[in-house]
């Protein structure tokens, strides 16, 4: 018997797409026959405002990509202007850098596994995870004055040295961390229904994951070993003792998985850096205008949702000539339509989530 | 930030098989557009380079020519590679596009193609818009694009 399809359209006002972002749905009863993203719904045009603005200036748009890790998305940028005029930053910056990005990557794996566990019907989950990151933005709050939008990078070094109190605090918590991680598992990650809903869904192979460019836990779950932190060590992450949590299978549980061993790894690093942290400056020695020489560099950093790349093209003025991110939510997006093919409904809820998007930085 | 820019040795063994590209100082390769397919596909496949992972897709547009940058990555070894292309007819910049060899290269183009107007041929149904409405008119990261509301750049 022969059925026609029909179209449904999930978003772009819909809770499980994380933000306004829309997917075409061309259904042959529960099976997706065909899917179409459509993302550009928060398209600001940051990379054109930014041509309109000092160096300096474009930092707090960066902000507002991945506004779930606006620490990560802050040293991208600099790590870019850094490389294109030659700055070397000071060691304590590093260690400051290390231990507010490794923060916000907690965050904002926290805020991946409480929304994928609320999108598959866990919405206990949501509460127990955005609990927990409230002490962590508490942390970066302290050391930036903001609980979001941090804009605590700058060209050359940090806004502010970590004050006193940050460091018992940080150590207080960072003790709470495997407690918190072992919460998630029992109530989410050991969930037969959960297990159920993810497991041996949405398969990525390591092939697939390549040659769509995929990166961060979206790809690592399918086995592959991309991690920039390891892979070409930015910053000093070279002296640091971690490992790169790998999932097997490429499906939808193993992706979720390794959000919360990265979790784990995170406390690792940021605990090495505390201990090893020197005195020293927050800021190389930079002109008051930064006027990079005529050129142009790429540089990347791994962020909580894969590769986050800065391309920045000076033309020796005040403002930058061109600047373009790389932005790993984006990309990881691109291969969606293939990946739901196949899959029934309520998978695409599961695969998009456990890709984990930030509208503001797939529309940028 | 260690250095893991492609060896010069790597480099000049493909310069030997592409006579038409150029290498800067800093090993960053321009490629012709008519080669740039066959480039691509050979430090892709060729087991010495196996440059298996397009990072990055964009363009930037001078006064005299727009230029496609490809960031590219071995998972396999570690380095890395950028490759531009000079679109010297600003009018009607076409460049073959990366889709057949890399799956990731297709938003990105579609981005690339809707901000700043650079058509990849050679991919059916290629490029369409991706961030903007589908009826926008202009490309809004070409140097000539007139705004209203903005900051005088």
């Amino acid at each position: 018997m022969k059925t026609e399809t029909y179209t449904l359209n999930l978003g772009p006002q819909h809770p499980s797409t994380h933000g306004v972002f829309r997917i075409i749905l061309e259904l042959d009863g529960e099976t997706v026959v065909k899917a179409t993203p459509v993302p550009g719904y928060l398209h600001r045009g940051i990379e054109k405002l930014a041509e309109a603005r000092t160096y300096t200036q474009v930092i707090p748009y960066t902000d507002r990509m991945d506004y779930m890790a606006a620490m990560l998305m802050n040293w991208g940028y600099v790590a870019a202007v850094e490389k294109l005029m030659g700055i070397e930053v000071p060691e304590r910056v590093e260690y400051i850098r290390v231990i507010v990005g490794e923060l916000s990557r907690i965050a904002s794996h926290q805020i991946a596994i409480g929304a994928m566990g609320g999108d598959i019907g866990a919405l206990t989950a949501f509460t127990y995870t955005f609990r927990d990151r409230e002490y962590v933005i508490d942390l970066l709050e302290m050391v930036s004055g903001s609980r979001m939008t941090f804009s605590y990078f700058r060209i050359g070094g940090v806004a502010a040295d970590l004050p006193d109190e940050f460091f018992p605090a940080t150590r207080k918590l960072l003790n709470e961390i495997p407690a918190m991680c072992d919460e998630y598992d029992d109530l989410v990650t050991g969930n037969e229904i959960f297990q159920a809903r993810t497991k041996q869904v949405g398969i990525i192979t390591p092939e697939m994951g390549i040659n769509y460019s995929l990166s961060g836990p979206t790809l690592r779950g399918s086995g592959v070993n991309y991690d920039l932190r390891k892979a070409r060590p930015y910053s000093i992450y070279d002296r640091f003792d971690f490992e790169v949590p790998l999932g097997t299978n490429g499906d939808c549980f193993d992706r979720f998985r390794i959000r919360i061993d990265e979790i784990r790894q995170s406390k690792r690093i940021i605990e090495q850096a505390l201990d090893q942290i020197p005195e020293g400056p927050i800021m190389a020695k930079v002109p008051k205008v930064i006027k990079p020489p005529a050129g142009d560099a790429y540089a990347e950093i791994e962020s909580s949702k894969g590769v986050y790349g800065a391309y920045v093209v000076s033309d020796g003025s005040p403002k930058p000539y061109r600047v373009h991110f790389r932005r790993p939510s984006f990309i990881n997006l691109g291969y969606l339509g293939e990946l739901c093919e196949g899959w029934k409904l309520a998978d695409v809820i599961a695969i998009l989530a456990s890709i984990d998007i930030v509208l503001g930085e797939v529309d940028c | 930030m260690a250095d893991c820019n492609i060896t010069s040795e790597l480099v000049e063994a493909v310069k030997a098989r592409f006579s038409g590209i150029e290498i800067q100082e800093n090993n960053d390769v321009t490629v012709p557009a008519g080669d740039l397919i066959p480039f691509m596909t050979e430090i892709k496949e060729n087991p010495d380079y196996a440059m298996d992972y397009l990072t990055n897709l964009t363009a930037a547009d001078y006064e005299d020519r727009l230029e496609m940058v490809y960031n590219l990555a071995s998972i396999t070894h570690g380095y890395t590679l950028t490759v531009k292309v000079k679109l010297e007819d600003k009018e009607n910049p076409q460049v073959p596009s990366l889709c057949p060899v890399w799956g990731g290269a297709n938003w990105q183009e579609r981005e690339t193609y809707d901000l700043m107007g650079i058509v990849f041929t050679g991919y059916p149904g290629h490029p369409t818009r991706i961030l903007l409405d589908d009826n926008y008119k202009g490309y809004p990261l070409r140097k000539d694009y007139q705004w209203e509301g903005g900051r005088e750049a």
